[in-house]
């Protein structure tokens, strides 16, 4: 759940919250029309936070061209270099340069391979949104039956042991359990592929298609060709697997404390005092909303996520964003890194507030 | 052990006067391995030995260490690179030619100079940012709180990037290297301690002892100083705990990607498993297991330690003590509760944590 909702709901899940009696009392009248447009309208001061925060912490070491080249050009011609790229003016010219480029969509120019940055960010952005989309299906598919069982089981030794395992998934630097994967299922079981997004092969015949989306799975679909579907998803496997249960150990513990606290509600009481069955009372009546919780905290999971995909894709060399920021940092190209974390910035505040809207709508305690 | 762990929160000041002299069993962590029963007893004291074995590694490190963490050869030449776990080398060596062992428990040395200077960094800050934020209010506060709400649902990982290139350009000695993985993670963990300093500053400010306190005349400083600020940091230990788990896989995710301290420098783990990422492809696996497991362990004893706290604080989800147990026991715990999930705060709590300042401010 993102704090700006926090400040905005006062839902009582967010474990920053104040006491809730004092948050309803502010609330009252307003609607769900006039929640959105304050929602929305928060998106703009958030982003603008951080693309400032970004641009003033990467201005404080000095100008992109001398990290880049520093050292490998005489100082005259660095001069020169810097003085053409206009990094010589004074600060909030170039700031206030940078804001109205970027509200236009210009990102500005990669300086190691002249690209600009908004062909980049559209060119990667496909494939860790499709690593994103796999790993939030595997986060939802271990996660939530698990954490579920976990409750229903407390205290017993299954329940012990899946908290272990949920602990693990946190514990585990994404980059590790992705290593460890290699290692047992590619390297020593030859199950699945090392590394890639598909086969050269598969990657030529993809790349030729006319409405590439970008998205592997759905380019290789339209090709029609079964063998190219199954080796993009023997691609994506360990990526998926690797990235998934990193947020699986998120969803497992959350699941499981809601519907403990669901279970320990006056209503779940009374359907237990009616002589409603144990287990139905676990499907009906407490398992439902206490998934409502995992929609808000979603939002905070992209973050995650995005911080995660960096990881994995560099693990197992998925082209996307992340292997791409990497590459960007070691060739000191600021520039583009600047662009990456920025429309870092923008996906982070509108995922959280389409789940804020979602959360809204589902729940009417949300809005006020 | 345990102590150990607590260092870092008896010297920030956090520990109220008033429940030092209650003896050892109150102690903070000790006091819930009390409390805790069954199961929670087993993840938190599995959590503390974790954590203690850790700590204990990092303080004893040149004594336990067969070699240096940058150490390429000894009297009888080289060690080569990629060598099988042998005598000489328990757990082999990487592809630069170091013995993995030595840079496992070299490492851990690394890690908590890392999770020292941050928690001392960001509880500086977000305590002191948190106590403004919540004591004034007003806009400083709106504004604070913005700011610390879109840092914080940015991905950590980026940030600490961006961090890391303002403070050393990406290439680091030790210093730098532990400068600023410390210094990135601490501009991830201050929105979290202001948010929670604030809300407990919010909610202590109203109570009837600040009002006193106004009303014989203290200034705003005092008041913040004596009554607020001692009143507000009891949830600060579990975060620590979390937060310091967060750390360690802020700091090998910074090496992973390059980004952290140079080999010659000082061990990081995150460096090492970078280096082993083309080791995995040809079947060599010590090189990537044991930095990992290093920080799985670590990682996990912390959280293990943050959770069960986190559980024994929150009535819904501490497990009760069954039978004859004393029931006053449990009764007790609720003085810990956090903010948020407290039915009440309990009145003995704070008039525990009160009594020693008040007698000093009436004598004013």
């Amino acid at each position: 759940m993102t704090t700006t909702t926090t400040e905005l709901t006062g839902s009582t899940d967010a474990p920053d919250d104040e006491p809730a009696p004092r948050r309803r009392r502010r609330g009252g009248g307003g609607g769900l029309g006039s929640y959105l447009l304050v929602r929305f309208l928060l998106i703009f001061p958030t982003i603008f936070i951080l693309v400032t925060t970004v641009f003033v912490l990467m201005r404080l070491t000095g100008d992109p061209i001398t990290a880049a080249l520093g050292g490998r050009l005489p100082a005259a011609e660095l001069q020169e270099r810097v003085r053409e790229a206009g990094y010589d003016r004074p600060i909030l010219v170039q700031y206030w340069e940078y804001l109205t480029a970027l509200v236009q969509g210009d990102f500005g120019t990669t300086q190691s391979d002249n690209r600009p940055v908004t062909e980049v960010l559209t060119t990667f952005g496909a494939a860790t949104l499709e690593l994103a989309c796999y790993a939030l299906i595997v986060a939802f598919l271990v996660g939530i039956p698990l954490g579920r069982l976990a409750a229903y089981l407390r205290d017993r030794w299954p329940d012990a042991a899946l908290r272990v395992f949920a602990i693990l998934c946190y514990a585990t630097p994404v980059f590790f359990a992705g290593l460890v994967f290699k290692l047992v299922f590619a390297v020593q079981l030859g199950w699945l592929p090392v590394a890639g997004r598909a086969t050269t092969g598969s990657e030529i015949q993809l790349q030729t298609l006319d409405s590439s989306t970008g998205i592997y799975l759905i380019d290789a679909f339209s090709t029609g060709d079964g063998e190219v579907v199954s080796d993009v998803l023997q691609h994506a496997v360990l990526p998926a697997l690797t990235l998934g249960l990193l947020t699986a150990g998120v969803f497992l513990r959350l699941v499981r404390t809601n519907v403990i606290g669901t279970l320990g509600m006056g209503y779940v009481e009374a359907a237990r005092s009616r002589g409603v069955s144990e287990r139905r009372l676990l499907r009906k009546h407490a398992y439902r909303p206490a998934l409502i919780p995992i929609v808000t905290v979603i939002g905070l999971q992209i973050a995650l996520l995005l911080g995660g995909a960096v990881l994995t894709e560099t693990t197992f060399e998925w082209k996307g964003l992340g292997f791409q920021l990497v590459q960007y940092l070691e060739a000191r190209d600021f520039v583009a890194v600047q662009g990456i974390v920025v429309l870092a910035a923008v996906i982070v505040a509108v995922i959280n507030f389409v789940v804020d809207v979602i959360a809204a709508l589902i729940d009417p305690r949300v809005r006020y | 052990m345990a102590t150990a762990v607590n260092a870092p929160e008896a010297s920030s000041g956090s520990q109220p006067a008033g429940r030092r002299r209650r003896g050892w069993r109150d102690l903070p962590v000790l006091r819930q391995v009390q409390q805790s029963v069954g199961l929670q007893r087993g993840m938190l004291v599995a959590g503390l030995v974790l954590t203690g074995f850790f700590v204990l590694t990092a303080i004893f490190a040149p004594l336990l260490a067969p070699y240096e963490y940058d150490q390429l050869r000894d009297a009888t030449g080289p060690f080569g690179a990629q060598q099988e776990p042998s005598a000489d080398h328990l757990l082999g060596t990487t592809v630069g030619g170091y013995d993995v062992l030595s840079r496992v428990i070299w490492g851990s040395r690394t890690a908590l100079f890392v999770i020292v200077a941050a928690v001392i960094f960001s509880l500086l800050l977000g305590v002191l940012l948190g106590l403004l934020s919540g004591y004034f209010g007003g806009w400083l506060d709106r504004v604070l709180v913005v700011v610390a709400d879109a840092i914080y649902a940015f991905p950590a990982l980026l940030l600490a990037i961006v961090i890391g290139i303002v403070v050393n350009g990406g290439q680091s000695s030790l210093f730098g290297g532990i400068l600023a993985a410390a210094l990135s993670i601490t501009v991830i963990f201050v929105p979290q301690y202001l948010r929670v300093v604030r809300a407990e500053v919010v909610r202590i400010k109203s109570e009837a002892f600040v009002e006193s306190a106004r009303v014989i005349g203290a200034g705003h400083w005092r008041i913040m100083s004596r009554h607020v600020f001692r009143n507000s940091t009891r949830t600060l230990p579990l975060i620590l705990t979390l937060n310091a788990s967060e750390a360690i896989l802020t700091l090998a995710g910074l090496g992973f990607l390059g980004f952290g301290i140079e080999p010659t420098a000082a061990a990081e783990w995150g460096y090492d498993l970078k280096q082993s990422l083309s080791d995995v492809t040809s079947g060599i696996w010590w090189t990537s297991i044991f930095p990992g497991l290093a920080i799985v362990l670590v990682v996990m004893g912390l959280t293990l330690v943050g959770e069960s706290l986190n559980d024994l604080a929150d009535p819904r989800l501490r497990s009760r003590r069954r039978g004859s147990a004393a029931p006053s026991d449990v009764a007790e715990t609720s003085v810990a509760v956090g903010p948020y999930t407290a039915p009440v705060e309990s009145p003995g709590g704070t008039d525990g944590l009160e009594r020693p300042t008040d007698p000093q401010e009436g004598q004013r």
